[in-house]
């Protein structure tokens, strides 16, 4: 039994939840205009499927995050380096960069929205500056806690310096960076909600707006399922992916 | 700045009036030594004396600030700790420093010969303390070094570790017959590798005593030159009754 137990154990406490979820909606203790019942999501999502609405604002969103969050990798990539590889760049452009950060996220909103307006372009800058940071922060400690020893090592048989940054730095800072970039993705998804709350047409964001104000909540629900499924995926993949390239680590850092 | 030429035809090291400062801490001020080739050194001395220091300064990973420092072909460094790279397996750590075809040909002879063929593709995480710095031997022998420094190579392996190790570094150095500088705080460490003990000693530091092995370097005289007397240990008495003690 226990061999069983185990990996059921992890289905147990969703499954009691769309259960009682089940229950208090069949019950009539809770009205479908606060909370739609299980049938009325999944019939909600087999609608969206069929008028194709469920693909275009999954598509949206799932674009915007994409090259939002590969926009923020490249300047994360490139300042990082610069932060970390040199002590001079790192005093020239960190402070500026910390400051930034310490801004909360909706603060950019109306700027953005007035500088880029409603379109495209105001979203995926959004999802870029979520998602650029923890990416920066990782890399720049990642590269200065490089372990000097092992760059004593590469001195010794005489490496040259591109070779020490290609042989040594960069795989030795792999693990910090990957998981940054598992962060800065999760931070993407954040901040693409946020944008999409405000001014969008499509997306994710928007099927919760549009929720909101034709009081559905199936299709409400249909949005922060999607959102679920979304961030569990991406952060699956991220994990996949430090599992391949990093799992020489001794200890993968959390 | 050091200057760096031939150490002459016969040896494989050459140090003249070295000088090395670390701020206000002068550490060496006019050092001289010379190892010939195929000749095993070992250097002794108390924690913190310039030992290592030394053997950074020849292997270049600290600037000396006066003095010549010549060495002949490669050099090889063993750390106190592997320093394997975590990422590498084994036979991809020791091939790191190989440039050729032929460098990295011997990367099975040198695994077999610190007994590591194999775990070649381990990684260094599933690798035992004494294996790791097997494979940092291996590693420091693949371009076949004409001098060989280890620095504390057995400092962290425990006790059964550290005789099993020590034996193979003195197989492979009869096998390869490179010139080595082995610095260590264990005179036993000492004695069953080197031809020849030199105690350094002082501030700035010098060389204190010098000796063959086999010769005027016996166990009791490179303790002296350290310093330490062995502390004999009073034995108890063999029956308390009779009250007899003996003392040696």
């Amino acid at each position: 039994m226990a061999r069983f137990a185990v990996p059921l154990a992890r289905f147990a406490v969703p499954l009691a939840l769309l259960a009682a979820w089940w229950a208090a909606t069949a019950s009539g203790w809770v009205k479908s205009y606060q909370f739609a019942s299980p049938r009325d999501v999944a019939r909600e999502v087999l609608d969206l499927a069929q008028s194709g609405l469920l693909w275009r604002d999954l598509g949206a969103s799932v674009e915007r995050v994409a090259i939002g969050f590969a926009i923020a990798l490249v300047l994360a990539l490139v300042l990082g380096s610069l932060a970390g590889g040199s002590r001079l760049a790192e005093r020239a452009i960190d402070p500026t960069l910390q400051g930034i950060r310490a801004v909360p996220s909706l603060a950019w909103v109306p700027l953005i929205l007035l500088w880029l307006g409603i379109g495209e372009t105001a979203k995926i800058a959004l999802v870029a500056i979520g998602a650029f940071f923890p990416v920066y922060v990782a890399l720049v400690s990642g590269i200065r806690g490089v372990d000097r020893k092992l760059v004593e090592v590469g001195t010794i048989f005489g490496l040259s310096r591109l070779a020490l940054i290609v042989r040594v730095l960069v795989p030795a800072t792999l693990p910090q960076l990957l998981v940054g970039a598992r962060i800065g993705l999760t931070q993407a998804w954040l901040f693409l909600v946020a944008a999409e709350l405000l001014a969008a047409t499509s997306g994710l964001g928007f099927l919760l707006t549009d929720g909101q104000q034709t009081s559905r909540t199936d299709e409400i629900l249909v949005a922060i399922l999607l959102f679920a499924a979304c961030g569990k995926l991406s952060e699956s993949l991220m994990r996949a992916l430090e599992k391949r390239l990093v799992g020489w680590a001794d200890t993968v850092p959390a | 700045m050091t200057a760096r030429h031939a150490p002459g035809a016969n040896n494989a090291a050459r140090i003249r009036a070295l000088r090395k400062a670390f701020g206000a801490h002068l550490v060496f001020d006019g050092l001289d030594l010379d190892v010939a080739r195929g000749e095993r050194v070992a250097i002794l001395g108390a924690s913190g004396c310039g030992k290592s220091t030394l053997l950074r300064c020849i292997a270049g990973l600290e600037r000396s600030d006066g003095g010549t420092i010549a060495t002949a072909g490669e050099i090889g460094l063993i750390f106190q700790e592997p320093r394997l790279f975590p990422w590498l397996d084994v036979a991809r750590n020791v091939g790191f420093p190989a440039r050729t075809d032929a460098e990295r040909a011997r990367v099975p002879n040198v695994l077999a010969l610190v007994g590591l063929a194999h775990a070649a593709r381990r990684l260094p995480k599933e690798l035992s303390g004494g294996m790791a710095q097997r494979a940092a031997l291996a590693r420091a022998l693949v371009r076949d070094p004409a001098l060989l420094l280890l620095d504390e190579p057995f400092a962290a392996l425990d006790a059964l570790r550290r005789i099993e190790l020590r034996a193979a570094v003195r197989e492979i150095l009869e096998f390869t017959r490179a010139s080595a500088v082995l610095v260590t705080h264990d005179v036993d460490d000492a004695l069953a590798l080197a031809d020849r003990v030199i105690v350094l000693a002082g501030t700035p530091a010098e060389i204190a005593f010098t000796g063959l092995v086999g010769e005027t370097a016996t166990r009791a005289a490179v303790l002296d030159a350290l310093g330490v007397a062995e502390v004999r240990p009073r034995l108890p008495a063999r029956s308390a009754r009779h009250g007899a003690s003996c003392t040696s």
